[in-house]
């Protein structure tokens, strides 16, 4: 079982980029499960949301304590949740843009989503929409393929260029 | 079709399903997105009901009621303080002899104020005669809400049912659901007490000590029908849909030496544990009880029992160990976690069989480990 926590703040979409993860995950023909840590969330607020995916059906549905991967939406979290908490050893970070911040030796990857949403205006109330081009990045480190990705995001999202900010991320993130 | 859902909109898709002609709701928190997303379908016209907007949870029943003697098919979705708000009219429903179907989404009661998981809402309610039954996945939202339909209506049964999911932990969870194509599964409901405008009866008039008492032993005679409804019904849905459900969920119970009894998705949880504890060479199983009401019959015998309540009856017990220990004749380790949404991981489930104490009461977080 792979296991992935995303952090993002409130508004942010991290917790539709858990579901689209699923979703993709689903469309490999794998289990999946996404959901996120409840508490009082408020816009703005740091959030946390979780996605477990299996070759098998998933039985567990308590919080994930030890992830393989953690994916960071908004890197100024970093300054005040211990992002890399649990973290498995030789386990994986994926940053939206870079920041000097101590990653304590785990591989960590980045591409700025953040450009990617502004240069193809997918802005909603304000917000850059990061959820449809981290899971382009996603595909990118080979959790699920870029076919399903594109699938998952065209059944969630009718505005093409969600897809289009999906393959912008694919190509930049740098392996 | 196959696609991902929460629990919440699983329930919703199975009431577009079965075709409610009336769904009356209350739509305040504790109120989830069930009926939200319900409205969203009677309103685009994928669903040709009455959808009754009312003023609290108590109207909610009311309307349902009210709607269900005229012989049309009903249902509702509460949580919470909702469902202990409508408590009077939930008694009206069974004593009416009326197949109203209901969603409940388990959460925590006040206060302190807390929106997450606990059975203790529904199971305040277990003595109303309405079934209840009891899920651990999202497609089992789905499938447990239509067969609960055909329970009810059935005119051997002719009680409400609840179905029951985990606040959050179920309604709010993404996971893979498939809808059917639910043809006659269903059949159209043939209520024998309706309300016929040519033939004017009276509905829920005094009835003396003379005659209640045989009015309550009807319902009674009606829930032990059930059992064999309920088998019956999940016998053709497993045939028609090739997902079969029975009134417990086994895993790994033949040849265990203890096993762990609890509801919900906490029974998901303990399948992992039995796994984990079966390689350190503890043989351990797990039986999720899905139908509470009526209580199913259960085959422990020889075996030591660690029940796992997320619910609690004050100054007895927990509330599912009070059943086991009554109707099985044994003596389980009784332990009270997840009240409240309060994490439960398989470790700490694995841990309470580790430790367990025939006989006494272990609350998760509270009492100290021995």
């Amino acid at each position: 079982m792979y296991e992935i926590r995303i952090h993002s703040r409130g508004g942010q979409g991290g917790v539709t980029a858990a579901k689209l993860l699923a979703l993709a995950a689903f469309r490999d023909h794998k289990f999946a499960t996404a959901f996120p840590f409840y508490g009082a969330e408020r816009r703005g607020a740091p959030v946390v949301s979780f996605v477990r995916i299996s070759e098998s059906p998933i039985k567990v549905y308590s919080q994930i304590r030890k992830p393989d991967l953690i994916v960071v939406l908004d890197n100024s979290i970093m300054d005040v949740v211990d992002v890399l908490h649990g973290l498995k050893p030789g386990g994986k970070v994926l940053l939206n843009g870079t920041l000097p911040h101590d990653m304590k030796g785990f591989k960590t990857l980045s591409v700025d989503l953040t450009s990617i949403a502004l240069r193809l205006n997918l802005v909603v109330a304000g917000s850059p929409i990061l959820n449809t081009p981290v899971i382009g990045a996603l595909a990118k480190m080979g959790i699920v393929s870029m076919d399903s990705a594109k699938l998952a995001i065209s059944e969630m999202f009718s505005d093409e260029r969600n897809v289009k900010a999906a393959e912008a991320a694919y190509q930049e993130l740098v392996i | 079709m196959l696609m991902i859902s929460t629990g919440n909109k699983a329930v919703a898709s199975a009431v577009k399903d079965a075709k409610p002609s009336v769904i009356a709701a209350y739509p305040i928190t504790p109120q989830t997105e069930i009926v939200e997303q319900i409205a969203e379908y009677v309103s685009s016209g994928e669903l040709a009901s009455r959808y009754i907007m009312v003023e609290s949870e108590h109207s909610a029943m009311a309307a349902c009621i009210g709607a269900s003697i005229t012989g049309v098919r009903t249902f509702t979705a509460t949580s919470s303080h909702g469902l202990l708000y409508m408590h009077e009219m939930v008694n009206w429903a069974a004593g009416g002899r009326l197949p109203v179907v209901m969603a409940n989404v388990n959460r925590a009661l006040g206060p302190g104020w807390n929106i997450w998981a606990e059975h203790t809402d529904a199971l305040q309610e277990r003595d109303t005669g309405w079934l209840q039954v009891y899920v651990g996945t999202v497609q089992e939202a789905y499938d447990a809400t239509l067969m609960a339909f055909r329970i009810a209506e059935h005119n051997d049964v002719l009680l409400p049912v609840m179905v029951n999911l985990d606040g959050f932990l179920l309604s709010h969870i993404n996971q893979s659901l498939e809808t059917e194509n639910v043809g006659d599964f269903i059949p159209p409901l043939q209520l024998p007490h309706a309300i016929d405008i040519n033939n004017p009866r009276g509905y829920g008039t005094l009835t003396g000590p003379d005659e209640y008492f045989k009015f309550r032993w009807d319902i009674e005679r009606s829930m032990r029908d059930s059992v064999r409804v309920i088998e019956e019904t999940q016998g053709e849905f497993a045939k028609r849909f090739g997902r079969s459900y029975g009134f417990t969920e086994d895993y790994r119970c033949e040849d265990a030496d203890v096993v762990i009894i609890s509801m919900g998705t906490l029974g998901k949880e303990a399948e992992v544990a039995t796994d984990l504890l079966r390689e350190e060479g503890i043989k351990a199983g797990s039986m999720r009880i899905r139908w509470f009401r009526p209580f199913p019959d259960l085959d422990i015998r020889g075996k030591e029992v660690v029940v796992i309540d997320r619910d609690y009856s004050f100054g007895y017990g927990g509330i599912l160990a009070e059943a086991i220990r009554s109707r099985c004749r044994v003596e389980p380790y009784s332990v009270i976690a997840g009240l409240g949404g309060q994490e439960v991981t398989y470790e700490d489930i694995a841990g309470f069989v580790r430790g367990r104490r025939p006989g006494e009461e272990y609350w998760f977080g509270v009492t100290p480990d021995v």
